[in-house]
């Protein structure tokens, strides 16, 4: 908030409030409008920053892991483990434990967003590998492929389905988890909740931010199974 | 939104532990907030989602209703539905449960229609030479086959609500939750006293489903 000119009026300025919306009705388009690009779009646009962020760190990490754990079984069942644990801290808990380590900062958020989808990752991109069938692996073994060669041309697109299941399932749940973050650092769609949730429960504000959190989570799974589609032609005729 | 952050020592834990030992009347107090909530949302979903999901799978039918209630389920932010709660139901006890009733539905239905519509169909056709009638064979042989399955259902679901009822807390629902936004009042030992506790409580609700499972489970069904 900007302060006014010296001298200016001292009574605080609420703009051209409709009566829709100091009557605090349902859903106020006249607000909504107005308040696209003040509030809604940043909001939206910092949301989308914040969950792609956390889920393109997180894949690539989960990605790592589930290779070495496909390699060396042994660390499996320590990475299961831990993942189930951390499932059940709750995401307004964790970004305050991790406030006093890195602050009020996007990272704090980051770091909480990221661990939460790694864990999903992790395990769908691990099944996905250790669905691939044995015969498969022995076909490209007789083909004459490396470990190496097998990995990355069979092995790995067999188990595309498994690992865009775990992106569509860390990406909408990112987005979830994503609007709390707004309880330690003031972006994405969490902001103008809370912030409407100070306001008398200011209804429109919350419908809007909270119709754009479900919007984006639906867009982006509809986005990831088109890439899936894409990625597996050889899927299209056995499947729906 | 601020808070005043408390430095982060490794004697954070130690403190919340001492927190616990020295607060058990105000944790008791909460927890039991936190499982009144919990409780009563995972029995109205329960209520609503289980009969509807064992009867879509028994007839084989609605598996795209089971589907996309797991799907759009999913994307559906608590912390969002929290704050529709409070548009539709005002602050108190009906918005949160609302909004956790919603968020358990999801995966108990898609649980129980996969459940009971994978069941073996050879132990149905089984049971219906034998003579038994279409509910005879619901509740003596699909229903004992789909446990597994639906319990699996009913343990997400549970360990979800009780995770997701400290976010109540910012609608002015009482739990555990009251104190993790309150870091003002009870320090960074509180909070993390209060986020184990929930762990606590989440890992044990999954622990008594899976004794009632076991209990509940035919002998000669699949383990899983």
């Amino acid at each position: 908030m900007t302060l006014r000119e010296a001298g200016g009026p001292v009574i605080p300025n609420f703009g051209h409030a409709s009566s829709c919306v100091t009557e605090n009705r349902f859903f106020c388009t006249d607000w909504f409008r107005a308040h696209w690009d003040d509030t809604l779009q940043p909001a939206l646009l910092e949301h989308l920053k914040l969950s792609a962020i956390a889920v393109g760190i997180g894949f690539v990490l989960a990605f790592a892991l589930a290779l070495v754990a496909y390699r060396y079984r042994r660390l499996d069942h320590p990475i299961g483990l831990a993942s189930d644990f951390l499932y059940t801290i709750p995401s307004l808990a964790l970004f305050q434990l991790l406030v006093p380590i890195t602050g009020l900062t996007v990272t704090t958020v980051e770091v909480a967003l990221v661990g939460y989808t790694l864990l999903i990752l992790y395990r769908n991109t691990l099944e996905g590998l250790r669905g691939v069938p044995e015969d498969v692996r022995e076909a490209a073994r007789g083909m004459g492929y490396t470990p190496t060669q097998s990995l990355l041309r069979v092995e790995i697109p067999l188990a595309v389905p498994a690992i865009v299941a775990g992106l569509r399932i860390a990406t909408v749940s990112t987005v979830s988890i994503a609007t709390v973050a707004a309880f330690v650092i003031p972006e994405g769609l969490g902001r103008p909740i809370f912030v409407a949730l100070g306001t008398n429960v200011f209804k429109t504000e919350i419908l809007a931010a909270g119709g754009l959190a479900i919007a984006l989570a639906l867009v982006a799974d509809a986005l990831l199974v088109g890439l899936q589609r894409a990625l597996t032609p050889w899927a299209r005729r056995h499947r729906l | 939104m601020s808070f005043l952050a408390d430095e982060f020592r490794p004697g954070t834990f130690v403190d919340a532990f001492r927190f616990m030992g020295d607060n058990p009347g105000l944790l008791a107090h909460k927890t039991a907030q936190h499982l009144e909530l919990s409780g009563a949302a995972l029995g109205i979903a329960l209520v609503l989602a289980l009969p509807l999901g064992v009867w879509l799978g028994h007839l084989h039918r609605g598996s795209f209703v089971a589907i996309s209630a797991s799907n759009f389920g999913r994307a559906l932010p608590s912390l969002v539905l929290i704050a529709f709660g409070l548009t539709i139901f005002g602050i108190g006890f009906w918005n949160n449960t609302f909004a956790l009733v919603v968020l358990a539905i999801p995966p108990i239905l898609t649980n129980a229609f996969f459940g009971v519509d994978g069941v073996d169909r050879d132990a149905v056709e089984a049971a219906r030479g034998m003579g038994m009638t279409g509910r005879q064979v619901l509740l003596r042989v699909e229903l004992p086959l789909a446990l597994p399955l639906v319990f699996a259902g009913v343990r997400i679901a549970a360990i979800f609500v009780i995770a997701t009822a400290t976010i109540a807390a910012i609608a002015g629902g009482g739990g555990l939750g009251e104190i993790m936004v309150n870091q003002a009042s009870y320090r960074l030992a509180g909070v993390v006293a209060a986020s184990l506790w929930v762990s606590f409580l989440a890992f044990a609700a999954a622990a008594i489903l899976g004794l009632a499972r076991r209990a509940l489970s035919p002998r000669g069904a699949p383990a899983r």
